[in-house]
């Protein structure tokens, strides 16, 4: 940049200020309607919760001027580890003192105020992270660093899960994306994938599909990460070992029937002759056979000859692939007793609702059935607004914290829905482009931190109310009603602008 | 390097999400037609099934508390069309302007209300209701629906089954997702400890309704509906004709009965006069002020609640404390001359009788005297370095008889009482500025000891026993309904257990002396029981003594325990002995002999003594 900018103006991401405004009003005015019948009063009157959101509008706009004009954006670089440790503090403290809101415990009571210290703790993880991380001798690929970073993001987010609040900590896992960035490898997020993939595809279908679909992904892998010259062989090779085992369930089945059958037949007969009670004999192991063993007995045939095959000719990655493989058996096994002993009773049921496992019309599954109504009621253009039945008759609950969506969807539509998740988009673009063109590295991995935030929150919630993720009690930024989350996401956007106009100015 | 193109891939990745997000949206928003079509019905309603709350039993299988239909009605406001406001007022058993003024509300609220039925009127008899159901179908819009309402076949311990009402708001908060508005709960008493046992689960029923609001059809053929779960029965320990009685004679009087079997720990009556009639009990929304406002706070459970000084009776504490320190043995006598004299011109003062006397005779005539000996031995042990220390440990020996302390028994919102210790008397003369004869009260149950008719009735049991106690409780173990495995096992006190039978025989002489000898209870002498007791007469600074009596009987093999606590009836022996021992000879014998008695028992009214505020 060969010309120093000396007005503010040009260096003030005024894009993303807009996109940041446009949603607060959104939310503002579905916060309204969603609550307007049963709570009457104007939109600034402060008996009414969208009379409520207007005043942690009216702060959250104080807040974010005295963070871009006044606050020097150095401020937060040299004051990020005792913020961390105090905030942390706070989280901790807030386990002991707190009430217990739906029984979570992670709510500060002042008076008429509540405030969630976790909202905070994702600004003070950030600022950290991005410290840590842009230390000059800092390299992703050292253990030392890569432990480091994950404990900074691991104890927060493990103190959350005792605050009962599963949710929130689940948004940590968002940090992967910039960890990502900085030159985490990617097979770690593949790793991740796979692992829920696993988990999924064992508890929605069956470990024997779980099993085969991790062995062609890696076969695949493995054909085109390989040396190129046994490609085609070892194409080949993968494609007629998953057609094999594949189509061996469903002949395994036919001639399992068969001999079902032919058994029943024989059983109804007075008189077996010898001849036939060897036949019975010889086939009825048949029934016994489950595939799965099968095919972990194939897998166990060729894990020493594989081995093998990779020691000899130094294939690392085959090496890697088939240790792979066995932690995957070893996971898809363990996934029955992961679900049953180490989830929640209430984790459980949210995640068999949302895998089609149960029906829960009275429980869990009412709120995402209503939720669904309300928003699939909406079609192309909405009902109007102030117009919906399901959000305004109570039918959908939370209906302006975490289920403000479907306010959005009923009222608005698809139209409604696009512009809102359009806005939110472009939100989370323009921080990522921004932060991609700053030179420090501190902003950037800043700016990044707060972009994987806002798409968690975005993903988890929206994909909550129409049925796409488990029902996890996160509030979607800028829109839902409450102060604390409002003020954090104004803060933490609001920290990056400033870092960013001082980029600008500066540079 | 290919870090460089990272952002990208992560833009690429964001793309994708949001895509995912997009298409499921289109498809349940633009071409799957089924949630518009669920949404003009208002798919589900739920009705809800209410369970019968469980039963309450005596202990000998007499129904406490049951349960008769009621109805709720309920109204759905939008599904009202006009109607004659007379006729359904009629039906209904209430005002035409009670009708109006709840419609112009639902008018008023008909926004949050919706489609929803609103509950118009609670708990209607079931007569009132047969009424209504006869021209129900001139109403539309109007339903009953069915709610168990408690009935009380015997009136029998109204403080002690306690109310059943409605949950507010504070109550949903203290329990959270357990309960709705328009469901009740037990405020107090048994209702109260045993709610979780006695409510049940609710169920419910789903519909499918019409664009119309009508109901169509069960969801799902009904297969994801859930019935009610009955609630459990209870089986108390109480007694209930022995209960009845207690109250009976407790009539006109404030204060207490509380009768344990020895052997168990079972509480057989708990009286706590004045009481709640079951009749109020029944309906205690109409009847709640009308109980607040009384003076003599009939709501306030004296049996457990209430905290005395235990009087005379705690004697018998001093007593056995003595004789386990060493200080006392049954044949030391001491002299009386009207008291005990003690610092300088003070005199702590007795009534009269032969002097000098031995340990059971000291039971048997009440001497206070005597006991300010044994007290001054205990505190001033030469074992031990200050009187401070020796009132420490006789704070230990009287705690461990469950004095002091909650005794644990199931009954809700007991209460401890208080026994001093060194620490108390630091506070109020300073650390050493204070000797025995500073406490000297304490000898004879006065000054800082407060015990609740519970603690005494419990004492009673401890030396029936000679020298173990079960902790009071009031629910026997019964079908699905288990008690806590403690109520089962023994407590000792500190005393070892050789000391008591000496006690028993002064009790013993306190009722049966022959006449002249000086027992201060014969009144409560009753042929062929071997009834022991031991009077107390507390000093009521609002006013007359109050009169305090604990007895056992039989002597060998005590099957009751009770404590009797008049407040400002006098002498021990004026109306708790004879309430105590009458009690006794009713439970052991199923009928009392002494007819003029039990009358005056019954028609003593005491009510003016009290001092209320």
């Amino acid at each position: 940049m060969t010309e120093r900018s000396t007005h503010t103006r040009q260096s003030v991401d005024w894009w993303l200020i807009g996109a940041y405004l446009a949603l607060v009003i959104i939310g503002w005015l579905n916060i309204y309607a969603a609550t307007h019948s049963s709570e009457p009063g104007s939109l600034i009157s402060w008996s009414s919760r969208a009379g409520k959101q207007f005043v942690w509008i009216l702060t959250s706009l104080g807040l974010a001027g005295l963070i871009l004009y006044i606050l020097p954006s150095r401020l937060w670089e040299s004051t990020c580890i005792p913020f961390y440790v105090m905030v942390l503090g706070l989280l901790v403290l807030v386990i002991f003192v707190s009430s217990d809101v739906k029984g979570s415990h992670s709510w500060f009571n002042l008076g008429p105020v509540r405030f969630q210290p976790a909202e905070i703790s994702k600004i003070s993880t950030s600022l950290l992270l991005s410290y840590v991380m842009s230390q000059q001798n800092f390299r992703m690929t050292r253990w030392k660093d890569f432990w480091t970073v994950v404990l900074i993001i691991a104890v927060p987010m493990l103190v959350i899960v005792g605050e009962s609040e599963t949710g929130s900590a689940l948004v940590y896992a968002g940090f992967i994306f910039v960890l990502y960035r900085e030159g985490l490898s990617g097979w770690w997020l593949g790793a991740i994938g796979l692992i829920i993939m696993l988990f999924v595809g064992t508890l929605k279908w069956s470990s024997y599909w779980s099993v085969m679909f991790m062995t062609a992904m890696l076969l695949l892998c493995n054909a085109f990460m390989g040396p190129v010259r046994s490609r085609n062989k070892r194409l080949l090779y993968g494609g007629v070992f998953l057609l094999v085992m594949g189509t061996f369930p469903f002949v395994l089945r036919h001639f399992c029937e068969q001999v079902q059958a032919h058994m029943d037949f024989l059983s109804t007969r007075v008189w077996v002759p010898a001849a036939d009670e060897t036949y019975n004999y010889a086939w009825s192991f048949l029934l016994k056979v489950n595939p799965l063993w099968v095919l972990l007995g194939a897998g166990a045939l060729a894990l020493p000859l594989l081995a093998w095959k990779a020691w000899n000719g130094r294939d690392r990655f085959l090496a890697i692939s088939l240790g792979v493989w066995t932690a995957g058996v070893a996971l898809v096994f363990s996934t029955d007793y992961i679900f049953q002993n180490v989830l929640q009773p209430h984790q459980r049921s949210r995640i068999e609702v949302l895998l089609g496992l149960r029906e829960d019309p009275a429980g869990v599954g009412y709120n995402v059935m209503q939720s669904k109504i309300a928003i699939g009621s909406g079609g192309l253009f909405g009902k109007g607004y102030l117009q919906g039945t399901q959000t305004t008759f109570g039918f959908v609950p939370e209906q302006a914290t975490d289920f403000i969506f479907c306010t959005v969807g009923e009222e608005w539509g698809f139209f409604g829905c696009l512009l809102v998740i359009g806005l939110y988009t472009f939100l989370i673009a323009r921080l990522v482009l921004d932060a991609e063109s700053c030179r420090g590295k501190f902003t950037r991995i800043y700016g990044y931190c707060v972009a994987a935030c806002v798409f968690m929150h975005l993903f988890i919630n929206v994909g909550m109310t129409i049925g796409l993720m488990p029902v996890i009690g996160i509030p979607l930024p800028l829109l839902s009603y409450g102060g604390s989350s409002l003020w954090a996401f104004t803060i933490l956007i609001f920290i990056f602008l400033s870092l960013y106009r001082n980029e600008k100015k500066y540079f | 390097m290919s870090r460089d193109r990272r952002h990208i891939r992560l833009l690429i990745g964001l793309g994708a999400a949001v895509l995912l997000l997009l298409g499921t949206l289109f498809s349940i928003q633009i071409p799957d037609n089924s949630y518009k079509q669920d949404a003009d019905r208002n798919s589900t309603v739920y009705e809800t099934i209410y369970p019968t709350r469980g039963a309450i039993f005596d202990r000998n299988g007499a129904v406490l508390v049951g349960n008769k239909v009621a109805y709720d009605i309920l109204v759905i406001p939008r599904d009202v069309r006009a109607f004659d406001t007379l006729a359904l007022a009629t039906a209904l058993d209430i005002t035409p302007e009670f009708i109006r003024s709840k419609l112009a509300e639902y008018e008023r609220k008909r926004t949050s209300i919706g489609f929803q039925a609103v509950t118009m009127l609670r708990m209607l008899p079931a007569e009132t209701y047969m009424r209504f159901d006869e021209v129900k179908y001139k109403f539309p819009g109007f339903r009953g629906q069915v709610r168990g309402m408690r009935e009380y076949p015997v009136n029998a311990g109204g403080n002690l089954l306690g109310y059943v009402s409605e949950v507010d708001q504070r109550y949903m908060e203290q329990h959270p997702g357990e309960y709705r508005s328009g469901d009740y709960a037990g405020m107090t008493g048994i209702e109260a400890a045993r709610e979780k046992d006695l409510r049940g689960e609710k169920g419910y029923h789903i519909y499918l309704r019409n664009a119309r609001n009508q109901i169509e059809q069960p969801y799902k053929d009904g297969t994801m509906d859930k019935e009610a779960v009955p609630g459990k029965n209870i089986v108390t320990t109480i007694d209930a004709q022995l209960q009845q009685y207690g109250q009976e004679l407790m009539a006109g009087k404030v204060g207490s009965v509380v009768a344990i079997e020895p052997s168990t720990g079972e509480i057989l009556a708990l009286v706590s006069a004045p009481g709640i009639d079951v009749d109020q009990l029944a309906d205690i929304g109409k009847h709640y002020n009308e109980i607040v406002k009384n003076p003599y706070k009939p709501m306030y459970n004296r049996a457990v609640q209430a905290s005395y000084p235990p009087g005379s009776v705690f004697k018998l504490v001093n007593a056995l404390i003595g004789l386990e320190e060493g200080v006392l043995r049954p044949e030391t006598r001491y002299s009386c001359a009207h008291g005990y004299n003690y610092g300088a011109g003070h005199k702590l003062g007795c009534h009269g009788h032969r002097s000098p006397i031995n340990m059971e005779e000291s039971i048997m005539m009440s001497c206070n005297a005597y006991y300010c000996y044994v007290l001054k031995n205990i505190v001033d042990n030469r074992k031990y370095n200050s009187p401070a220390e020796g009132l420490d440990h006789w704070n230990e020996y009287v705690k461990s008889f469950g004095f002091g302390r909650k005794l644990g028994s199931d009954f809700p919102a007991e209460l401890s009482g208080s026994i001093p210790s060194a620490r108390t008397y630091n506070r109020a003369y300073g650390r050493g500025r204070w000797n025995s004869t500073t406490v000297i009260s304490l000898s004879i149950g006065q000054g800082e000891i407060l015990a609740t008719p519970m603690h005494l009735a419990n004492l009673c049991a401890t030396i029936a026993n000679r020298g173990h106690y079960y902790i009071p409780h009031i629910i026997k173990a019964s079908e699905g309904v288990e008690i806590d495995p403690r109520f089962y096992e023994p407590q000792y006190t500190m005393v070892d257990t050789t000391h008591f039978p000496k006690v028993v025989k002064g009790m013993w002489l306190a009722v049966n002396a022959p006449a002249g000898s000086g027992g201060t209870a014969r009144i409560a002498h009753v042929d062929s029981l071997d009834i022991c007791g031991k009077t107390g007469t507390a000093q009521n600074p609002r006013g007359a003594d109050n009169s305090v009596f604990i007895c056992f009987a039989p002597m060998d093999n005590p099957k009751i325990a009770l404590a009797a606590y008049v407040e400002n009836g006098g002498f021990g022996a004026s109306y708790a002995a004879p309430i105590a021992s009458l009690m006794a000879e009713k439970y052991l014998k199923g009928k009392t002999s002494r007819p003029q008695l039990e009358e005056r028992m019954m028609q003593a009214n005491l009510l003016d003594r009290v001092k209320h505020d």
